[in-house]
């Protein structure tokens, strides 16, 4: 099996409100995989059927090969986005009790956690209570509870929230790690930045529909329209670009006399674009050409609005 | 299953180390037995004082009439007359003055009959010597009529019908009551536990969700065993705090009497006991040693195994019904002021069983609202509890309602809690919305 997490048409009602409505993944093991989607579009249910905190009304969920059951729940580690520690409890016994519930022997996790504390440089904190520590430590530790069991499958939502920037990425670091280590990765957010920079597959959620999933690369592709960005240095750069107008759809341009540069942006009626550059490079000195590939905030953005039916 | 052990020690750990928690148990006996200390204290600081009323008596109808008693005592002043004696009883602070004048018959004698003091006088003095002239003047006439002191006295004796079982048995007056009352002390306990401690699972859930870490936790374990482990380690805390003051209480009386120099019997038959009962009982008790050992017979032949083993059954299921109540009313919620219009239905019925208790059980254990309430789920932890006293089977409740209680009791105890965990389920993950009745209903079935 090459997938660590696959769901089969799951549905899930609240009342008359569909949650979630038949929707199939495939996770790919050693992986990290995007959940993406608008609020309320089920990603959180999702999240919760995987955990075993609600059940589907319909379809299957398979983890490793196997039907899901409770004794996969010790082999998930779960960062929910609504999270919070036991105020008056001490850090270490906190930890310790997290731990125990996952499953770990006493003397196992307390090892453990010397190494998180110490990796993480927090090692002070072990008799602090949670309420005299601020956010960003209080999501530190809920971090190291969260991958102290070394599961299979981690599931992050929003697990850079509530952190500045320099511990977001000794954050990011550790996730990166795990996966190196053989971890696969769920990893829910909204922050499309960090989405490109991490994610290998993603799925796009909507109104409890899956729109779009697969490989972060292949979308892309998919939804490459045909624009370039060509720069070029021609000493009659606005005759050229009448020429060009002509012809093609030109969506910006800048011509500067004195440097002798044109730059613009167009749109090909197809992906052939070996003529455009033949045509060019007989008339100018190219200096370059680019075809733009939309980011994932585009593809978010457009997937959902099309759906929406306002394009 | 292992998992439900660890989430008990922690329920149990946070409980008790709680700084509230732990000031409460340790200061509630003190204050307790500070209160009960100084209410004896003041009972007998009055008791203590005495009024002390002069007599100047010039008529021979009321010689030796004046016995000294714990409160009052009488002093004679001889000789003197009526202004002198004024003068020097208002300089020797005496209480007052009772002027009694002489003359040929004694109702003369007691019309001419004065109490001179400072201020008005206490209806208790003045009662008490209104009765003493009522007793002569009762006792005059009818030696006028020919009745003889003696043939008097005899009129006067009381009378108390004998009671006895079928059996042949001496029955003893207010036993029943008396059987009841403990019963009652057991029911009142299971109520006030359940009222304290559902309250600190409440609570304790809320706090669950108000700290974000329940979808952390419940990831991990099942809800069910969460609030089940919840339950059980918030009372066994309770259990702790109950015995921290049982123990501690017991011992800073028995110091704290023995400092003070305080006769316990000062206290009793008055507070503990219930109305009525208490002033009847006491002096019987005291006077009639014979009588006194009757009671404390049939005090030793309760069904003292009986009694605790249906204590510990009716606690345990009605404790786990109501707080699994508890801990799904504070999973609805978000915060503890939205917890109001859920409590009220769960006091209502505890808050009935005591008062149907107090009222029903004590006058007839057996009687019709007696027997519904001891089987009703929701009551009979604390109205059987009342009844069970007088044993089960012949003479005491039938073995048919005994049993049916407890069956009742388990059907609703499966049931309650399953639809607890139902709707604690749904609710810890839900926020932002102030849960109705209908709301709730709708839990059941997602």
């Amino acid at each position: 099996m090459n997938n660590i997490l696959v769901t089969k048409g799951v549905t899930k009602r609240f009342g008359k409100h569909t949650a979630l409505h038949n929707v199939s993944l495939e996770i790919p093991k050693n992986s990290i995989y995007g959940l993406l989607g608008p609020n309320g579009a089920g990603k959180t249910t999702l999240i919760r059927i995987i955990n075993q905190i609600t059940y589907p009304d319909q379809g299957e969920v398979f983890f490793d090969g196997e039907p899901l059951n409770p004794r996969h729940i010790a082999m998930i580690g779960y960062l929910p986005e609504e999270r919070g520690l036991y105020k008056k409890m001490k850090v270490g016994e906190q930890a310790l009790y997290l731990a125990q519930l996952k499953g770990l022997s006493k003397a196992e996790a307390k090892r453990r956690l010397k190494y998180w504390f110490d990796r993480l440089e927090i090692g002070d904190w072990w008799n602090k209570k949670i309420q005299e520590l601020s956010k960003g430590m209080a999501q530190k530790i809920q971090f190291i509870v969260t991958v102290l069991h070394e599961p299979k499958l981690l599931i992050f939502d929003e697990p850079f929230s509530g952190f500045d920037p320099i511990n977001a990425n000794v954050i990011k670091d550790e996730i990166l790690h795990l996966r190196e280590k053989g971890a696969s990765i769920i990893f829910s957010t909204h922050r499309m930045e960090s989405v490109e920079e991490l994610c290998e597959y993603i799925t796009l959620l909507h109104q409890s529909e899956k729109i779009l999933d697969g490989r972060l690369s292949d979308i892309k592709k998919a939804y490459k329209n045909n624009i370039f960005n060509v720069g070029l240095e021609t000493p009659n750069g606005e005759t050229l670009l009448k020429e060009l107008s002509e012809k093609f759809e030109i969506m910006a341009s800048a011509y500067d006399t004195n440097q002798q540069q044109l730059n613009f942006t167009l749109q090909l009626p197809s992906n052939e674009s070996s003529e455009l550059l033949t045509y060019l490079s007989a008339r100018a000195n190219v200096n370059s050409f680019i075809e733009t590939v939309p980011s994932a905030n585009e593809i978010f953005i457009r997937t959902v609005q099309s759906k929406n039916g306002h394009v | 299953m292992y998992k439900l052990p660890l989430i008990i020690k922690r329920e149990y750990l946070a409980k008790v180390r709680n700084k509230s928690f732990v000031i409460m148990t340790f200061l509630s006996p003190i204050l307790m037995v500070a209160m009960v200390v100084l209410i004896a204290y003041l009972t007998q600081l009055n008791d203590n004082e005495k009024r002390v009323i002069a007599v100047l008596n010039e008529s021979d109808y009321f010689s030796n009439a004046f016995l000294t008693t714990e409160s009052t005592s009488y002093i004679d002043f001889k000789g003197i007359d009526l202004e002198k004696a004024k003068d020097s009883t208002s300089n020797l602070g005496y209480y007052g003055l009772l002027y009694i004048p002489d003359a040929a018959h004694l109702e003369q004698v007691a019309d001419g009959t004065f109490f001179y003091s400072k201020d008005a006088p206490s209806t208790m003095v003045l009662g008490a010597l209104e009765s003493i002239f009522e007793e002569r003047l009762r006792q005059q006439r009818l030696v006028r009529l020919g009745v003889s002191s003696e043939d008097f006295a005899a009129i006067d004796n009381g009378y108390e019908i004998k009671i006895s079982t079928f059996a042949g048995e001496q029955n003893l007056k207010g036993i029943n009551e008396i059987k009841a009352f403990i019963g009652g002390a057991f029911g009142y306990l299971i109520m006030m536990f359940i009222i304290i401690y559902g309250g600190f699972v409440m609570r304790s859930v809320i706090e669950e969700k108000t700290s974000r870490i329940i979808e952390v936790i419940i990831s991990s374990v099942k809800p069910f065993q969460l609030m089940m482990g919840k339950i059980i380690g918030t009372a066994l805390a309770g259990i702790t705090q109950f015995a921290i003051w049982v123990i501690s209480g017991a011992i800073l009386f028995v110091v704290a009497f023995a400092i003070f120099d305080i006769d316990p019997g000062i206290m009793s038959g008055g507070p503990e006991l219930p109305s009525g009962m208490g002033a009847e009982m006491a002096p019987n008790l005291a006077n009639d040693t014979e009588l006194a050992e009757g009671y404390l017979k049939e005090l030793f032949r309760l069904p003292l195994a009986l009694l605790l083993i249906s204590f510990v059954v009716y606690f345990v299921l009605g404790y786990l019904i109501y707080s699994s109540i508890y801990a799904a009313i504070g999973a609805a919620v978000d915060n503890e002021t939205d917890t109001q219009q859920f409590i009220f239905p769960i006091i209502m019925p505890l808050m009935l069983a005591i008062y149907v208790g107090f009222f029903s059980v004590f006058n007839n254990p057996h009687g019709p609202i007696a027997v519904g309430f001891s089987l009703f789920p929701l009551t009979s932890p604390i109205v059987m509890l009342m009844r069970l006293p007088g044993g089960v089977g012949e003479g005491g409740v039938p073995l048919w309602q005994f049993i049916a209680s407890i069956v009742l009791l388990l059907i609703t105890f499966v049931g309650i809690v399953w639809l607890a965990a139902k709707i604690y389920r749904v609710g810890i993950l839900m926020y932002g919305k102030k849960p109705t009745y209908k709301e709730l209903f709708k839990w059941l079935r997602y």
